[in-house]
């Protein structure tokens, strides 16, 4: 049985437009212990899903419309907020984007971690605090770690603030961390740092990792499965190695052909998905990639594809996928 | 075709004074561009590349005296564009251009597009105005937009197609350099192969030379001839494209390259992992910047400043040991660092 369980998720917003249906049909599952790399597009929906889990939707203009979100025989959208803020901080933590922007900029760093320590440790005495603090400082490369205590977040450096969230999380031991674009503010030689960290602290505690990411190279160096989501819905779902060797879905295959790689050759004219993303208030009907694709025919802005599955912990939604595939298949 | 270079940038300084105290007197400088120099020739892409606060953005202001520089030169077709009185350099601005992240800040909210685009022929006196909305139509297409986008408001844009009017701006005037900062991080990855493309189609069309600054080497590889490698102010770095990326040679070059994640899950990695962070541009590490970082520093490092060596035409390297690395580690000095 998975430790997660997203089934049919449905969530709408309340816009100046009306109300939207930002995710349709969602269904993810992780495993112990592995890590799942969600992949997309901005407005794919894959920091929402994320919310969602957390109960973190903004009210009261986001709200969950269908399915459930199970973890350990509850589901969490069925749960009061109370008894959600007991699973949420004991059992399933999250690291953002910008760490400043969750940071409390006027409380020292010491402060905040001692807090978020005692949270799930309400007896412990301060100088307990102060030590499991530096345990937990240390654990994520922070150096100097008793200065650092006492600095402000201003004072570190985004790595080392990304490592301060790190260090917050881990506090409560979670069972699952999720990680929203956690290196994409990040220098390419701090983001191969904190990866680094990521897996080793895995390799130690065991966790399930949720790696929310735009960035197909670090979903390659990190995750073990991978689900690509676009415009709300979930496109294709894969091991790391089906998902880059034999991609089934044409966004997946457009996504993976029109990054620019080292090994290419310069100034060579790059594959495109023609178009834009749509903007969530002009989804197309049917298949929501249809205007995009270039295997559209009629029936994909007529019906909307399911999640099938291809074989065990492979999915695909595309009305197509079976003669793409042999297409392939006889033209290669 | 003659052999000059469009642009030769010698030894481009700016630090920007840091105030404080009751007075606000300068107490210290940011040195965010020292010593830099480079050549970009006609047509050629030259991609300036290195992390947050390494000057590359700072470097592209310079030259279009957006940020005065505090000492160097800039020559621009054999003119120093650093010696130019305002009137000349308004007149420059035909042939240089630049093309920043976010459109949506460069563009005026309150102007159509066809206004907007219309403004570098006004400026500059081109044409009439029946001919200017020909242009204007004109360019819009060349971007790969519908003309009718000349009614419409920036904002009715997403952020490719933003960037797409903040292309045919730059290119209105035909010029001859533009400066690209990050002119493509913002856009999605479906998004961003568009605008390269449309990019190294204007070059080849219009001979464009570009200075294409940005953070993502695998961007930077593709649309590049040659590539600049800057750390802290300072180019480590200058080569071809291909041969930067086959064989670096600069330790810190090796270590940005080898820190990007391959979009390929069975790729073999052959990693190094630089410790710590960048250290402050206020008070820059003595000797070679890098040396706090480099796993091969030695005392020369501390001591004494590199010097740019150049390897071949439009090859250069400044690192003490870099003909061991390449060749022969085991003949290094104990590391230091």
């Amino acid at each position: 049985m998975p430790l997660l369980s997203i089934e049919d998720l449905a969530i709408s917003f309340e816009t100046d437009e009306g109300v939207v249906d930002v995710i349709d049909e969602v269904n993810i599952d992780l495993e112990e212990g592995e890590t799942l790399g969600v992949v997309g597009e901005s407005g794919c929906g894959k920091s929402v899903t994320a919310l969602a889990v957390m109960g973190l939707l903004p009210k009261p203009a986001g709200r969950i419309t269908g399915g459930a979100i199970r973890f350990q025989g509850h589901d969490l959208t069925q749960l009061t907020s109370e008894e959600l803020s007991r699973v949420r901080g004991d059992q399933i933590a999250m690291i953002f984007q910008e760490p400043m922007t969750a940071l409390n900029p006027v409380h020292r760093v010491g402060k905040q971690l001692g807090e978020s320590y005692r949270l799930h440790h309400p007896e412990a005495s301060q100088a307990e605090i102060r030590q499991e603090s530096l345990r937990l400082m240390d654990h994520v490369g922070i150096p100097a770690a008793e200065r650092r205590l006492d600095e402000y977040p201003h004072q570190l450096s985004g790595g080392m603030r990304q490592r301060v969230m790190i260090a917050m999380a881990l506090s409560s031991t979670p069972r699952i961390l999720i990680a929203d674009e956690p290196t994409t503010a990040l220098d390419v030689t701090i983001q191969a740092q904190i990866l680094e960290l990521l897996r080793d602290l895995q390799a130690e505690h065991g966790m399930s990792i949720i790696f929310i990411t735009h960035d197909l190279g670090v979903i390659a160096e990190l995750a073990s499965r991978v689900v690509v989501m676009y415009a709300g819905r979930v496109a294709e779902e894969a091991s790391v190695e089906t998902l880059f060797g034999s991609p089934l879905h044409p966004y997946t295959k457009g996504l993976l052909s029109s990054i620019p790689r080292l090994e290419s050759e310069s100034k060579s004219v790059l594959p495109t998905i023609p178009g834009v993303v749509p903007s969530i208030s002009e989804l197309p009907v049917g298949c929501r990639f249809s205007n995009r694709c270039e295997f559209a025919q009629d029936q994909c802005s007529i019906s909307k594809p399911t999640l099938e599955q291809v074989s065990e912990g492979r999915n695909v939604s595309c009305l197509r996928w079976r003669e793409l595939d042999q297409n392939v298949a006889v033209s290669a | 075709m003659n052999d000059t270079p469009l642009l030769r940038v010698e030894q481009l300084t700016k630090h920007f004074p840091i105030r404080g105290g009751l007075f606000l007197r300068t107490v210290g400088h940011v040195h965010a561009v020292d010593d830099v120099s480079f050549e970009v020739r006609r047509g050629e892409t030259l991609g300036l590349v290195g992390e947050s606060g390494c000057g590359k953005s700072t470097v592209g202001k310079a030259l279009l005296r957006l940020h005065e520089p505090t000492a160097g030169s800039v020559f621009f077709e054999g003119e120093d564009i650093t010696q130019m009185d305002r009137k000349r350099l308004r007149s420059l601005r035909r042939d240089i251009q630049i093309i920043f992240q976010d459109p949506f800040e460069s563009l005026n909210a309150r102007h159509t597009v066809g206004k907007i685009l219309a403004e570098p022929f006004v400026i500059h006196k081109v044409g009439t105005p029946e001919e200017r909305q020909q242009r204007v139509a004109h360019l819009l297409e060349r971007v790969g937009l519908d003309p009718s986008a000349a009614n419409r408001f920036p904002h009715e844009f997403s952020g490719g197609q933003r960037q797409r009017i903040g292309i045919a701006r730059a290119i209105a005037l035909e010029p001859k350099l533009i400066v690209c900062d990050e002119a493509v991080s913002a856009l999605d990855v479906s998004v961003q192969s568009q605008v390269i493309n449309l990019l190294l189609d204007l070059q080849r069309e219009m001979n464009l030379a570009l200075i294409f600054i940005a953070h993502d080497l695998a961007v930077v590889k593709h649309i590049s001839d040659r590539v600049a490698v800057m750390y802290l102010g300072e180019i480590v770095e200058t080569e071809d494209a291909q041969q930067i990326y086959d064989a670096p040679k600069h330790p810190y070059t090796q270590a940005l390259l080898s820190a990007i994640p391959i979009p390929d899950p069975t790729a073999s990695r052959d990693r190094v992992i630089l410790s710590g962070d960048v250290p402050s541009p206020i008070t820059p590490p003595t000797g070679c910047r890098f040396h706090t970082r480099c796993a091969y520093a030695t005392s020369v490092c501390i001591n004494q400043k590199p010097a740019r060596e150049r390897i071949e035409v439009g090859a250069s390297i400044a690192c003490h040991h870099w003909e061991q690395i390449s060749t022969d580690k085991s003949a290094l000095p104990e590391n230091v660092a």
